[in-house]
């Protein structure tokens, strides 16, 4: 199994089996309702089979809703779920190809660690489960502890040995609810790459919800990024930041700095917009809705994608670049970046990410200064929104 | 206090007069006077009159001449072979309430702590409502609804089932009252909370979150409960079998208003004995003797269920 996928694990998700759609995950129509409450509205998706999947979402989004009702534990309202050319959308969890590492893990407490991992052998009647159990321990490396009881396990080997447990099934679907959230930040980041790893070992599909944009975005090929019971966008992490397409996303998957702007006209490619009395541009490429002069627009652009300078060597900003003035409200230092919150007339609390290469001295609070980026960086998004959506306050 | 503040952490700034050896010397008394008053009160009403019962066991006389320790084993063995029959009938019936207990009480407890919903503290209401009323007239109130001519007996005997009973021996002459079935359901009834809340509190802290995990990973919903719900709830039951059982195998209230003569429980005897008959010797013997027998059962019981943890 190793050495058939492991080769493959650069490839693009899903075409590493081609001729079978065996863990594919498609979902049509499924929703679900408690009373007058939508918890998931009816989403269709399809998780390529081979993919690692992140649902990613505040508390509260429909993601967990999503998973429970691909592993059975949660009746749709409405909708099928198919697993591969199965129709799985009546069947009781028992009988799915699927399996599930709960949050805080669900571990038997009666039964040690290696009876732990058994359970799902055992349940499907398969009579010399040694060799299958020794060798899952071993991946998550947890031959050693095999004969613990689960509390005497830290946080972390009890989550290996909830992989372990779900992973011996060998299930076509792997579902992963919020498996690191009871991890101290440390930790959360060593399993990060510890479940990539098993993943690109054993190279089946993983559905893994989070509300942790950066976990998603480490461990995923594919992000939905779900919002009030639905998916506001779906893409490869790089997508999703580099292009966000809506305000949710553009604050919840990192920062972004969002500004009210006017479609002032166009210069070949780029779309000329006038904030306050200053001009940006951008391209029109990277402006999701479609805009004449006049309408009204956000333009967004990352932190870490402005320039600060002192306002006294604004004539040094070169030719071409987007450019706001204000001033310093707040500097904090956090080691490979300086953050810096400027206050420019037409767009308050401006958040800029400067690498601490070489520091200026003068780029204290209450200076003034000349933010600038490159036009290519900016993206245009539909003004008739909260601009706020999605924004995790620290 | 600024300048204090920069002291050692750890330093007790602020009680210099008191030697820091005796304030830990204190904190360490404070268990010991926590334990007082329950040590207390097991010296006096349990340690005490346990040892005055162990010497009257071992007395001979008459109430008119006084009674003398004179290390008279004989009376225990005495006592044994004249009352060994209410002994077997007290271990069996508490026994079969004990089992009785167990299922009527699991499957409620089980409802309760998964199926209630919004519904679950009214029914653990109901379960120890019955408590607001003494023993005693609970027991009473049986003896009315089990009476020869009241609707139970007059339907059991319409369905025929008391023909079922009578020939397994179980009930005699058309009727419940001064029946084993009487004194046995009795038992069951006012034991059944004591079997019920430890039950409850046990499956109660299961994580529903379990049972999930164990359909997740192929097993039916009855294999669920047979392979983590039941196994995890064994301290549960452990608890309410012995809960149930060690007040049932002394009582002797059931076999007094519920039975009749040939449902005599051991309790029944010590109860004459101490009160009716005056012979304090054979009473105190018979006494230690159910509860030796009680401990070399339970201890036997514990060892099977193989529960350390519990208790």
């Amino acid at each position: 199994m190793t050495q058939q996928t492991a080769p493959l694990a650069d490839e693009p998700a899903g075409a590493r089996n081609p001729a079978s759609a065996g863990g594919a995950v498609t979902l049509t129509g499924l929703g679900k309702e408690y009373g007058d409450f939508t918890a998931v509205h009816p989403l269709d998706l399809t998780i390529p089979e081979g993919s690692f999947f992140a649902l990613l979402g505040a508390s509260g989004c429909g993601k967990t809703t999503t998973l429970r009702m691909i592993a059975g534990l949660e009746d749709p309202s409405g909708g099928t779920v198919r697993i591969g050319d199965q129709d799985v959308t009546g069947l009781p969890p028992y009988k799915r190809p699927v399996n599930t590492v709960f949050q805080n893990y669900a571990l038997f407490p009666h039964l040690d660690i290696y009876e732990n991992v058994a359970f799902g052998l055992r349940r499907r009647g398969v009579k010399s489960v040694k060799g299958q159990v020794e060798e899952m321990l071993e991946l998550v490396e947890l031959g050693h502890l095999a004969r613990r009881k689960p509390h005497q396990l830290s946080g972390g080997q009890q989550q290996r040995v909830a992989v372990a447990r779900a992973l011996i099934n060998h299930p076509k679907v792997l579902l992963l609810d919020e498996p690191l959230g009871a991890l101290d930040l440390k930790l959360r980041r060593q399993m990060q790459l510890e479940l990539k790893r098993i993943q690109t070992e054993v190279g089946i599909t993983f559905v893994h919800v989070t509300h942790d944009q950066e976990e998603a975005m480490t461990m995923a090929d594919t992000i939905a990024v779900m919002n009030a019971g639905r998916i506001e966008q779906l893409g490869a992490p790089t997508d999703l930041y580099e292009n966000p397409r809506t305000t949710f996303v553009a604050n919840f998957l990192g920062q972004s700095n969002l500004i009210e702007a006017q479609v002032a006209g166009t210069s070949g490619d780029d779309l000329l917009l006038s904030v306050g009395d200053g001009r940006l541009a951008m391209p029109t490429a990277r402006c999701v809705p479609s805009v004449r002069a006049g309408d009204k627009l956000l333009a967004g652009v990352r932190p870490e994608k402005i320039s600060i300078v002192h306002a006294d060597d604004a004539a040094e900003v070169p030719e071409g670049r987007n450019k706001i003035t204000g001033r310093i409200v707040d500097a904090s230092f956090i080691g490979v970046s300086t953050q810096y919150v400027v206050n420019s007339p037409w767009c308050p609390e401006l958040a800029v990410f400067a690498q601490n290469v070489e520091r200026d001295g003068r780029l204290v609070p209450g200076a003034e200064v000349v933010l600038h980026w490159s036009p290519a960086h900016t993206f245009g998004l539909d003004a008739a929104q909260d601009i706020e959506a999605g924004e995790v306050n620290a | 206090m600024a300048a204090l503040s920069t002291a050692p952490a750890g330093a007790p700034a602020e009680v210099p007069p008191v030697p820091p050896g005796a304030a830990a010397r204190r904190r360490r008394l404070v268990p010991y006077w926590l334990l007082l008053p329950g040590i207390l009160w097991l010296l006096v009403f349990f340690a005490a009159p346990m040892v005055y019962q162990a010497s009257t066991s071992v007395q001979t006389g008459s109430l008119e001449t006084g009674y003398q320790v004179t290390w008279h084993f004989a009376t225990y063995w005495d006592a044994f072979r004249e009352y060994d029959v209410f002994y077997l009938r007290s271990l069996i019936y508490a026994g079969i309430a004990t089992v009785l207990c167990l299922a009527i009480g699991y499957p409620l407890a089980y409802t309760i702590a998964f199926k209630a919903g919004r519904w679950r503290n009214v029914l653990l209401v109901m379960v120890i409502a019955p408590f607001f009323t003494s023993f005693l007239i609970r027991t009473l109130a049986w003896k009315t609804i089990l009476a020869d001519d009241g609707y139970v007996v007059t339907v059991l005997d319409k369905l025929h089932i008391l023909n079922v009973t009578a020939s397994l021996g179980i009930t005699a002459d058309d009727r419940v009252l001064a029946t084993p079935l009487a004194v046995v359901c009795g038992l069951t009834y006012n034991f059944l909370p004591f079997m019920i809340l430890p039950l409850y509190s046990s499956l109660e802290r299961i994580d529903p979150r379990l049972h999930e995990a164990a359909g997740d990973l192929y097993a039916r919903p009855f294999t669920t409960f047979r392979k983590v719900t039941f196994p995890i709830s064994l301290p549960g039951v452990v608890a309410g079998t012995l809960l149930t059982f060690i007040p049932a195998s002394g009582d002797y209230i059931n076999a007094e208003l519920l039975g009749s003569p040939s449902e005599q429980m051991i309790g029944n005897v010590i109860q004459s004995k101490f009160l009716t008959v005056l012979d304090y010797p054979t009473a105190a013997a018979l006494s230690f003797m159910l509860m030796a027998a009680i401990l070399v059962i339970v201890s036997v019981y514990i060892r099977k269920a193989g529960t350390e943890e519990l208790v």
